[in-house]
C-alpha cells in the first residue's frame, strides 16, 4: 500500500484474476513484500498475536454459540453442559474463556509498546485512535461475554456496570431501563448481551482491518523512532516482511500459544472467580463483587472518586474519570508535545513511563480489594488513598508530564538512521 | 419555499428548482432515516408482557414484629420490614436536615415530597422499599446479617448505611431506597406495583 507494487503475476490464471480482481497483489504487498524496519524487536510481535487471537475467539465463539442456551433459567446449565457433555466442550469453552484473557494481555503489552516508543505520534494518528476504539469493543465484548454464564458474578457486574449508566443526569434512568429491556438485569438483558456479543468481534475484525490499512501507509515505527528513510536508501533501512517477520512473528504466536496452553489444559478456571460457578440470583448479592482482572484498574479508578466535584456527585464523578480514563487515549497525540518518538531517547520521561505502568499495575491491585483494607496491613492507609494515588498520577502522565517534558526535557542523541542503528551502536 | 422563487439566492443567483429539489430530497431522507431508526431503538424498551409482569400479592401477616422478608418484584427484590415500636420511633426522631437525600422517594407520592417517615410509609409498622442499593444496585443485608450503623440495613459493596426508614445516612448511595407503588388490599394482604390511587380508580378494594 505504500510505494509501487512489486507484484509480477507469474500464471496465466493470477494474471486474469489481477486484472479484474488484485487481491492477490493486496496480500502480497501487504504480508510478502512489505519494506518493514529491520531493526524491530519481540515487543512488535504482539499485533500478529492479536489477530490470532481474534480468530481463536471468533472460531471458538461460534462453536459454543451452537450449544449455549441464552435464557435465565438454562444459560446456566448449558455452560456447564458444555463443559462435561458436550464432545471437546472442555477444550473449547477452556480456549474461549481463557482466550479473553491473553487477548487483554497481548493488547496491553501492544498498549504499552505504542506508549515507550511514541507510536501514536504524527504521521500515525489515526492508526493509534483505531486501535482505542478496538480496544474499547474489546472491553463491551468482554464485559457482555462474561455476562453469558449467568454465574453470581456474571449477574452482579451486569448490575453494578449497567447501574453505572443511571449516575447519568436526566436521561439515567430511561437509559438503563432502554439496555435492560426490564426493570433489573435478567432474560432480556441476557438475551440482547447474547446477540451483541456475537456481532461485536466482527465489528472489531472490520476496524482491524482499517488499523492495518492505517498502519501500512506510514510503514510500522520502530525501537529507536526513526522514519525508514526514501528512495534508494529504504532498502537499507528495512526488510522484506516475509520471510523476516512472518518468521518472527511465528515464532511469537508460538511461545505465546504454549503459554495458553499451560492455562487452557492444567489451570482452566484459574483466572475466574469461584463465585461463578453459583448460578445467578438476583436477592443475594456476593459478598465481594470484582470484575474479570482486565477491568480492575478502572474499576479501581471509578471507586477513587469517593467525593463531590463541584455540581458532579461522586457517583457520576466516578463513572466520568473511569471513561475518561480510556477517552484521553483518543487525544494522546496532541497532549505528547515532543517530537522524539522512542522514550530511549527521553531520560526522564522514560522514568515517568516506567512508574506510569506500575501505576497501571497498582491500580489493578486497587482494583482486585477492599477499598476500605489497609495496604501490606499499614494502620490507616486504606487502599482507596493509594487508588486516589495512583488514578493522580494516572492522568498527570497524560495531562501534566507527556505535555512539559516534551518542552522542557533535552532528549539524548539519536543514531542517524535505522541502518546506523543495527550497524553501529544504537545507544548512540 | 416556492414562495420564495424570484428573491436572490446568497450568490446573487435565483434558487432554481434543483435547488429545491436537493433541499426536500435531503430534508426527506434525514426525517426518513429517523423514522426507521426509531422501531429498532424503541424494541429494546421493556415489552408488553414485561410490564404486564407488574405487580404481585404478598401476605405480610406472615411477618412478625421485629422481622423482615424479601420478595421478588420486576427480577429485583423487595423489603417487607414489619417494624418494632422503638424503629418506627426511631426513624421517626429524624430531622430532615440529618438525610444526605430529603426526599421521600415514594413512587406513591409527588416528586420532592420530603423524605420524613410518615411520607415513606403507609402504615407505620410495614415498611416496603425495593432492595437494590441506589448506589450500584448490590442487595444491602438486613435483620439477621447486618444493620449497620443506622440499624436498618447495610450494603456490603460500599459500605452504605440506611435507616429504619431505609433512608440513606452514610456512603456513596445519592438515594434513599424507594418505596414502590403498592396498597392494602386487606388487613394482611399487599398488593404491590399499584397505588392506592390507582387501585381505587381500577376497581380494586382497597383496605
Amino acid at each position: 500500500m505504500s510505494g509501487p507494487s512489486t507484484y509480477n503475476p507469474s500464471t496465466g490464471i493470477e494474471k486474469w484474476l489481477d486484472d479484474r480482481l488484485p487481491i492477490i497483489r493486496l496480500g502480497y504487498d501487504s504480508f510478502v513484500d512489505f519494506p518493514t524496519p529491520r531493526n524491530l524487536n519481540y515487543w512488535w510481535t504482539f499485533g500478529g498475536i492479536l489477530a490470532v487471537f481474534l480468530m481463536i475467539q471468533i472460531v471458538s465463539g461460534i462453536v459454543l454459540a451452537m450449544h449455549y442456551v441464552a435464557h435465565e433459567d438454562y444459560a446456566f446449565e448449558s455452560v456447564q453442559r458444555i463443559t462435561r457433555d458436550v464432545p471437546f466442550g472442555w477444550l473449547i469453552q477452556s480456549m474461549h474463556a481463557n482466550g479473553a484473557s491473553f487477548f487483554f494481555v497481548a493488547v496491553y503489552l501492544h498498549m504499552f509498546r505504542g506508549l515507550y516508543y511514541g507510536s501514536y505520534k504524527a504521521p500515525r494518528e489515526v492508526l493509534w485512535i483505531l486501535g482505542v476504539v478496538i480496544y474499547l469493543l474489546m472491553m463491551a465484548t468482554g464485559f457482555m461475554g462474561y455476562v453469558l454464564p449467568w454465574g453470581q458474578m456474571s449477574y452482579w457486574g451486569a448490575m453494578v456496570i449497567t447501574n453505572l449508566i443511571g449516575a447519568l443526569p436526566f436521561i439515567g434512568d430511561a437509559l438503563r431501563e432502554w439496555l435492560w429491556g426490564g426493570f433489573s438485569v435478567g432474560q432480556s438483558t441476557l438475551n440482547r448481551f447474547f446477540s451483541l456479543h456475537y456481532l461485536l468481534p466482527f465489528v472489531i475484525a472490520a476496524v482491524v482491518g482499517l488499523h492495518i490499512w492505517a498502519l501500512h501507509v506510514p510503514g510500522n515505527g520502530n525501537p529507536v523512532g526513526l522514519e525508514t528513510r526514501k528512495g534508494k536508501d529504504n532498502k537499507k533501512d528495512t526488510l522484506p516482511f516475509h520471510p523476516y517477520y512472518t518468521v518472527k512473528d511465528g515464532f511469537a504466536i508460538i511461545v505465546y500459544l504454549m503459554v495458553f496452553a499451560v492455562f487452557v489444559f492444567f489451570l482452566p478456571t484459574v483466572l475466574g472467580h469461584a463465585d461463578n460457578y453459583i448460578e445467578a440470583d438476583p436477592l443475594v448479592t456476593p459478598a465481594h463483587i470484582v470484575p474479570e482482572w482486565y477491568y480492575l484498574p478502572f474499576y479501581a479508578i471509578l471507586r477513587a472518586i469517593t467525593f463531590d466535584i463541584g455540581p458532579i456527585d461522586a457517583k457520576l464523578g466516578g463513572v466520568l474519570a473511569m471513561f475518561g480514563a480510556i477517552g484521553i487515549l483518543f487525544v494522546l497525540p496532541w497532549l505528547d508535545t515532543s517530537k522524539v518518538r522512542s522514550m530511549r531517547y527521553r531520560p526522564l520521561t522514560r522514568w515517568f513511563f516506567i512508574f506510569f505502568v506500575v501505576a497501571a499495575l497498582g491500580l489493578g491491585w486497587c482494583g482486585a480489594v477492599n477499598p476500605d483494607d489497609f495496604v501490606l496491613g499499614i494502620t490507616g492507609f486504606k487502599f482507596l488513598y493509594l487508588g486516589q494515588f495512583l488514578t493522580f498520577y494516572y492522568f498527570a502522565y497524560f495531562i501534566i508530564v507527556l505535555p512539559v517534558m516534551g518542552i522542557i526535557e533535552k532528549p539524548k542523541e539519536r543514531p542517524a538512521s535505522i541502518e546506523a542503528a543495527v550497524l553501529g551502536s544504537d545507544k548512540a | 419555499m416556492t414562495e420564495e422563487n424570484g428573491a436572490p439566492g446568497a450568490d446573487g443567483q435565483e434558487p432554481s428548482r434543483r435547488d429545491f429539489i436537493y433541499i426536500a430530497a435531503g430534508g426527506a431522507a434525514a426525517v426518513g432515516g429517523g423514522l426507521v431508526a426509531w422501531p429498532f431503538i424503541d424494541q429494546m424498551n421493556p415489552a408488553a408482557d414485561t410490564l404486564a409482569l407488574g405487580s404481585i400479592r404478598v401476605d405480610v401477616s406472615v411477618v412478625a414484629v421485629g422481622s423482615e422478608v424479601t420478595v421478588m418484584w420486576r427480577g429485583g427484590p423487595v423489603f417487607i420490614r414489619h417494624r418494632t415500636e422503638e424503629e418506627i420511633a426511631e426513624a421517626q426522631s429524624v430531622e430532615l436536615d440529618a438525610l444526605p437525600d430529603e426526599e421521600a422517594r415514594n413512587d406513591n407520592l409527588p416528586t420532592g415530597t420530603p423524605g420524613t417517615d410518615a411520607n415513606r410509609v403507609l402504615r407505620p409498622e410495614f415498611l416496603i422499599v425495593k432492595g437494590n442499593c441506589t448506589h450500584l444496585g448490590c442487595v444491602p443485608l438486613g435483620l439477621g446479617a447486618n444493620t449497620g450503623d443506622y440499624d436498618g440495613w447495610y450494603c456490603p459493596c460500599h459500605g452504605s448505611h440506611y435507616d429504619t426508614s431505609a433512608r440513606i445516612r452514610r456512603g456513596p448511595a445519592p438515594e434513599n431506597l424507594p418505596v414502590p407503588d403498592y396498597f392494602f388490599e386487606t388487613e394482611t394482604t399487599v398488593k404491590i406495583g399499584l397505588s392506592p390511587e390507582e387501585a381505587s380508580n381500577s376497581g380494586w378494594a382497597v383496605s
